[in-house]
């Protein structure tokens, strides 16, 4: 069974149609990649994974549980949406890490806001702070930022601040931790060490979902590639078939003002 | 010189008691006004329209009309035209009407403040926090709140500062803070009339109050300086 199953997702912010029809699935451990234009959607599908958006149609299930179906009122209510969301990841083209506090305290925050429902929270304070507090201290070692741990965002380099917020992300162990542009915001020569980082989760086969403009990382680490325009899926494949052998027109228009700019 | 010697001890006095009544003033309004426009500044931004356009209108009033304007109205209105005396004679009825108006005056200027420092913190920050499985009330505690309140500083600072001498405006129905007390001596009081030197003097008291004042926000201003 697929671990995330996207069916016929349409999305329309006043008149303008954003998605329009949007299915795809994803096996546990894949990667896919989403590609195409600006103003082509892929954010805001993304932010539909992530609840930050309601889709106006479709399904969404993971794990063939149905988290969303717009025909399910049971599945809209606002106060479930919250643990839905639980089951995605989600880093932001700007990181939007906490400005007031250390980089280790942003991995932590929301673990430990989220331990204070456990019913024996109480009980076991001290030892659930400390297990908080490991797993922070080992996913930032993981990120290749033992050093920074006590430092304060803006303390901080673009690089290194969006491994702390993919540190951030993995705190909770999503099921599928998703990426919006995560090297658009960076200087050049600092998008190497968040694609080194990303890398390695492909390796460890987290299940991801990455919008991007990085068409060699796309291609490398890809199991899957979509490429969207104009708010429609319009090509989907290895990323074989869709670098190499594009069957589509506006992919290849597409590729090619990237192989060639 | 001699004369001024005598006098000296008397009006200082006189001065500190009043000034005791300003400060007093000055404290309750703080303490009411900071909650009460947070509550206003949510209601302006409400979606539900009807309550975001009734607050406007009530921070459109409070801020367009004189503060001491409102004293006199608030003070007078439910005795001389309703019949209903609601704050009792004497200085502590004239302190509760002054203390409501001042309370109601100054958490429509806040909350504006709040306002402004709520949506200036990135949309993204709340988004964050969403993804996260963050609670709208943890965001808002956790999150936003600190990063609000590093924004307000600078504008709330200048308010607070009004404030202190915004108070003189009870004077007006009479309360006995400071300024009445320095006037007092023009009239005469207790052997002393027709000195003008307490009244002047009374400047020296918002001075060093506003200086002490000057020097703690900005040593807040400063410890909210550790992050950006």
């Amino acid at each position: 069974m697929p671990i995330l199953q996207v069916e016929h997702i349409c999305k329309s912010f006043d008149r303008t149609e954003v998605l329009k029809d949007i299915n795809f699935s994803l096996e546990k451990g894949q990667v896919v990649s989403i590609i195409g234009s600006s103003g082509s959607g892929k954010t805001t599908l993304l932010r539909c994974l992530n609840f930050l958006e309601r889709p106006d149609k479709g399904v969404i299930r993971v794990n063939g549980e149905t988290l969303f179906d717009d025909r399910d009122p049971a599945t809209l209510s606002e106060s479930a949406i919250r643990k839905k969301r639980l089951h995605f990841g989600l880093v932001f083209q700007s990181f939007h890490l906490f400005p007031q506090y250390t980089a280790q305290k942003n991995v932590m925050l929301a673990r430990e806001l989220l331990a204070k429902e456990q019913p024996d929270y109480k009980a076991r304070k001290k030892e659930i702070q400390e297990e908080i507090r490991t797993q922070a201290q080992e996913l930032l070692r993981q990120m290749g930022l033992a050093d920074r741990m006590n430092n304060y965002p803006h303390q901080l380099s673009g690089g290194q601040c969006q491994r702390v917020a993919i540190a951030r992300a993995l705190a909770l162990q999503p099921d599928i931790l998703c990426f919006d542009e995560p090297t658009s915001a960076l200087d050049p020569e600092l998008t190497g060490e968040v694609i080194k980082v990303m890398k390695e989760l492909a390796e460890q086969k987290k299940t991801m979902v990455i919008v991007t403009h990085e068409m060699a990382f796309a291609r490398d680490v890809s199991d899957q590639v979509i490429f969207m325009d104009d708010g429609c899926v319009v090509e989907r494949g290895t990323p074989a078939e869709v670098f190499e052998y594009p069957k589509e027109e506006r992919t290849r228009q597409f590729l090619m003002r990237y192989t060639n700019g | 010189m001699e004369l001024f010697m005598e006098q000296f001890p008397i009006v200082i006095r006189s001065l500190n008691v009043g000034f005791l009544q300003t400060l007093k003033l000055f404290f309750v309004t703080l303490i009411g006004a900071f909650p009460l426009g947070l509550i206003i500044a949510f209601g302006s931004m409400s979606r539900f329209r009807p309550l975001s356009y009734f607050t406007r209108v009530i921070v459109w009033i409070f801020r367009g009309t004189p503060l001491m304007i409102q004293l006199l109205i608030i003070y007078y209105f439910p005795g001389l035209v309703l019949h209903h005396p609601i704050w009792g004679g004497g200085e502590s009825g004239r302190f509760f009407a002054a203390s409501v108006s001042f309370i109601l005056n100054y958490a429509c200027y806040f909350s504006e403040i709040y306002r402004g420092g709520i949506q200036g913190v990135p949309v993204g920050q709340e988004e964050a926090g969403l993804v996260l499985g963050m609670t709208k009330s943890q965001i808002f505690f956790k999150v936003t709140l600190l990063q609000m309140i590093k924004r307000i500083v600078p504008p709330m600072s200048n308010e607070i500062i009004t404030l202190v001498k915004d108070t003189s405006l009870a004077r007006i129905i009479a309360l006995q803070e400071i300024i009445w007390a320095g006037q007092a001596f023009m009239k005469g009081s207790q052997g002393i009339s027709g000195a003008i030197w307490p009244l002047f003097f009374t400047a020296i008291y918002y001075l060093v109050c506003n200086g002490i004042l000057t020097l703690l926000l900005g040593a807040l201003e400063k410890k909210l300086n550790y992050f950006r």
